[in-house]
């Protein structure tokens, strides 16, 4: 199950798509009984609703154990009580529904996408409780679900991107809680133990540390009787404490580690910003400019359309619940890797220096605003934003001011930012494929 | 078992809302020849725009495999009236994204905007379908940026490789033999010549399909592609030949080594397509043989070989009905820890001697089609998706209604006739069996595992 998973680095972060028609959806929130959060958007045209419960108990949580808050979400589907895995999967998929579960390294979900036909939503309601609040943890499927698991972490080393990722989150985040890969290591995941789980369980799956999402075509009745139905049986609990802040890299470094591929490899960055931080939206946009409008984006251009050099460039500033990596990636022949980690790295530098062109900065922004309606046209990315809205603590009017906030950014802000937050002299770079050896 | 029957009935019978809730797609046709198909989603102020080709590999001949991918890589690089980059950059300044994609049976090329841009996609797929400029320089580097996407998804991924050798010896004469990206030999000999003459022979109005899906009115939608499309010249299209596939007389088997840490299985046994189907409903019967055995966590590949016998860590099952030509029904999995390739490999085939032998019990069809069902629902969340799929039934020749037909006739399949195509289909005379065979991932000679340049170094 973890092998079809594991190889996007950002898959399953609860990423912070800066989202954008130009007003957003109107988010009502209450308060279950019991202290978790609720989030509802109803909508019309499909008759299908989409849940999702979100904890803080992400890979951050893990501890010294690695793998820990992976394993625990990937063990709750799989017997919750009465029933064990063939009877949950028969229950869901008997009635169509999707159920799914996932842990990024600042949170975890449980997630169902239902037909709002009672007779078909109910039960699997009903099973998506039990997921939530009685799961078995059996012995039989711990030690199936972390063996598949170890097999998923060895596929990982058969991967010069992978191998590239973790090292590069292990070069800026050193001792910090982001450093680890979400799905552990070999050694970690080895160690843990069905009490462990449960113990993770007990402190993090519990009402005050959730929050639910609801977008569907329901009206606010329903989706309080379902929010209140599938919280009642979740202890209150504590929620989690704070992350520690990330502190920043003394100097640059470079790690280059060798593996046997065509091609290397290369992520470079340093610890970026948080969810909220009030610089967000100049180093959004001009990152837009930079690293993250595609094709048409200053990397990309410098790396792939004038030099041939990679089939894809990029930077991206992943904002987290504290300091989020900025990184520039790319993949080449080996043979060209030192080459383009250098265009890139100046394409950074000269960004920095000369800071955007007027011509840019309003290509970028009438490429954000107007494409602000794709961000919302679909139930799925609905529950995406107001996921990370809720999660992060973001203003409900978030999306309703992100185009106006967008619009206002200047070229000066831009370069303030970057100077500011970006320092090119202290980037962790590291390099994994055959050109990454020091013999070449 | 009892109430779990009547859930997976009461889905296929209930709901007649869903059905009802099936769009309504308009389709028309120019006088150029180029078809036009528009389907109303009017959930957002949104529209994506698809331009659908028929050519991809499977249409591409020995020692320029490749060339259609690398033609839509060209796409982007200019016409007399747009500079190379241009294209992209227009798109963007107006809100949108854009991209393509190839495959076996099609090219394609998209974007999605506000739907008030809708014009702005029209005008410039129109100029880059029939005024395209091949650069030499352009094109030199776009080679390098193809090559380093083969070394990506493919050198690099001992699975991708192993797929791609797979095909290779699976298939004797189809095309369905060669990689949609090219071998690399192809690839890197391709010349700005023999893209001209590729983009002459397949790029006109009479061999594309226009889908339009979103926040749209079909009227106005046909004014803007007759405004735009309208005026562009057919072209006499070639004769495509069937290169039809020999019968296979025996199992065939490959191993591919790699640097890699888990050995890997994959299994195909050659079957129709939809398309030249002899008997229509045997594909469908195929489709859900492949739900049966992988249709989510209660399909049998799942309960049985990774949850019950624990011999697999993941396996999968697939079969793409919508092919241009006769396709492969897919099995592949990984095994756990302590079992090899051929223990995954013996219990595959246990599974479908299962299929072949015992009727698929009441309880696991209607389970099966209970998520066929509630799958079409889910799908319409994705404008994009709803497109896809009418330009794929489209451009494979088997016109859009089959998209619209297929809950109904998956509906339709019975037990036995799952049994008769898996008697028919699934023997070993159609199948190739391919291993991963992992070799040593070597070290590396002691590189200096941390360098930091300019005397400096990482402390914290």
């Amino acid at each position: 199950m973890y092998a079809k998973k594991m190889n996007v680095l950002f898959g399953l972060v609860l990423v912070l798509w800066t989202v954008c028609a130009q007003a957003g959806p109107k988010i009502e929130t209450w308060t279950a009984a019991n202290g978790a959060r609720v989030y509802f958007v109803p909508t019309e045209g499909l008759p299908l609703v989409d849940i999702r419960v979100v904890f803080d108990a992400g890979s951050a949580r893990d501890g010294a154990q690695f793998g820990l808050a992976t394993l625990t979400s990937g063990l709750l589907d799989t017997g919750a009580g009465d029933w064990d895995a063939d009877a949950i999967a028969k229950r869901l998929e008997g009635v169509g529904a999707r159920l799914g579960t996932g842990a990024s390294r600042d949170s975890a979900f449980v997630s169902l996408r239902s037909l709002t036909e009672p007779k078909l939503l109910e039960p699997a309601l009903e099973t998506m409780k039990a997921i939530l609040a009685r799961p078995s943890f059996s012995a039989t499927d711990f030690e199936r679900e972390k063996k598949n698991l170890l097999v998923g972490l060895k596929q990982r080393e058969e991967s010069p991107a992978d191998l590239a990722g973790i090292a590069f989150f292990q070069k800026l985040y050193d001792d910090h809680p982001y450093a680890h890969p979400k799905e552990g290591n070999l050694d970690t995941v080895e160690k843990l133990t069905r009490e462990d789980l449960q113990t993770f369980y007990r402190r993090y799956y519990v009402a005050k540390n959730a929050l639910v999402v609801i977008v569907g075509e329901v009206d606010k009745a329903q989706a309080e009787a379902i929010a209140a139905g599938l919280l009642s049986a979740l202890p209150e609990g504590v929620a989690a404490p704070a992350l520690p802040e990330v502190a920043p890299p003394a100097a640059a470094s470079m790690t280059r580690k060798f593996f046997p591929s065509a091609q290397t490899h290369v992520y470079s960055g340093v610890p970026g910003i948080k969810v909220g931080d009030p610089d967000y939206f100049p180093l959004y946009v001009g990152n837009h400019i930079l690293g993250g409008s595609g094709l048409v984006s200053k990397i990309s251009e410098e790396v792939r359309e004038k030099r041939g050099l990679s089939y894809s460039a990029t930077s991206y500033f992943y904002p987290f619940r504290v300091q989020g990596p900025f990184l520039m990636g790319l993949q080449t022949k080996n043979n060209t890797a030192d080459e383009a980690v250098e265009v890139m790295q100046k394409t950074l530098r000269d960004f920095i220096q000369q800071g955007p062109a007027a011509k840019e900065l309003e290509a970028s922004k009438k490429n954000i605003t107007g494409g602000f309606a794709m961000r919302l046209d679909s139930n799925q990315k609905l529950v995406d934003q107001v996921a990370s809205i809720a999660f992060y603590g973001l203003p409900l009017d978030y999306l309703d001011t992100f185009i106006g906030k967008v619009d206002a950014v200047t070229a000066q802000e831009i370069q303030r930012a970057f100077k500011a937050r970006i320092d090119p002299d202290k980037l962790q770079t590291v390099m994994v494929g055959a050109g990454a050896n020091s013999e070449k | 078992m009892a109430s779990l029957r009547t859930l997976g009935a009461l889905l296929l019978a209930a709901p007649l809302s869903l059905q009802a809730a099936s769009p309504k797609v308009s389709e028309f046709k120019l006088d150029n020849g180029m078809k036009l198909l528009v389907q109303e989603d009017h959930r957002a102020p949104v529209a994506v725009t698809q331009v659908w080709y028929k050519v991809g590999s499977s249409y591409e001949h020995g020692g320029i495999t490749g060339i259609s991918h690398m033609l839509e890589h060209m796409m982007f690089k200019g016409t007399k009236k747009h500079p190379p980059g241009e294209f992209s950059r227009i798109i963007s300044a107006n809100g949108g994204s854009e991209n393509a994609f190839t495959g076996d049976d099609y090219t394609a090329y998209f974007q999605t905007l506000e739907k008030s841009r809708l014009p702005v996609s029209f005008e410039l797929e129109a100029d880059r379908m029939r005024n395209l400029r091949l650069l030499p320089d352009e094109f030199a580097k776009e080679q390098q940026v193809v090559l380093e996407e083969r070394r990506l998804r493919t050198d690099d991924q001992p699975r991708a490789k192993l797929g791609e050798q797979f095909n290779a010896v699976a298939w004797s004469n189809s095309p369905y033999k060669n990689p949609v990206i090219g071998w690399p030999d192809d690839v890197s000999r391709l010349t700005v010549t023999d893209l001209a003459d590729w983009y002459q022979r397949w790029y006109a109005p009479n061999n594309a399909t226009l889908v339009v899906v979103g926040d749209v009115n079909p009227a106005e939608v046909r004014q803007l592609a007759q405004k735009y499309f309208g005026p562009l010249k057919p072209s006499t299209l070639p004769d495509l030949k069937p290169q039809g596939e020999i019968e296979q007389a025996g199992l065939r088997r490959i191993t591919v080594k790699a640097p890699a840490k888990l050995p890997f299985v994959v299994m195909g046994y050659k079957v129709p397509a939809l398309n030249g189907a002899a008997e229509e409903w045997e594909p469908y019967a195929l489709e859900v043989a492949a739900g049966v055995l992988d249709g989510g966590n209660s399909a049998r590949l799942e309960t049985r070989l990774v949850r019950g016998q624990q011999i697999a860590a993941s396996v999968s099952a697939g079969y793409d009905l919508y092919a241009r030509l006769p396709s492969l029904f897919m099995i592949e999995g990984t095994p756990v820890q302590g079992k090899t390739a051929a223990d995954l490999e013996k219990a595959l085939l246990e599974e479908v001697r299962r299929l072949r032998d015992e009727p698929v019990a009441a309880e696991e069809m209607d389970r099966v089609k209970a998520q066929v069902l509630a799958g079409k629902v889910f799908e319409r969340d994705s404008i994009f998706y709803q497109a896809m799929q009418l330009g794929t039934a489209e451009t494979v020749g088997l016109g859009w209604k089959t998209v619209d037909e297929f809950v109904d006739k998956v509906n339709a399949v019975t037990p036995e006739q799952v049994r008769r195509v898996v008697r028919k289909y699934l023997v070993e005379d159609r199948l190739s069996i391919g291993y991963l065979d992992p070799q040593p991932i070597p070290e590396g000679q002691t590189a200096p595992e941390d360098r930091a340049p300019q005397g400096g170094s990482h402390v914290r």
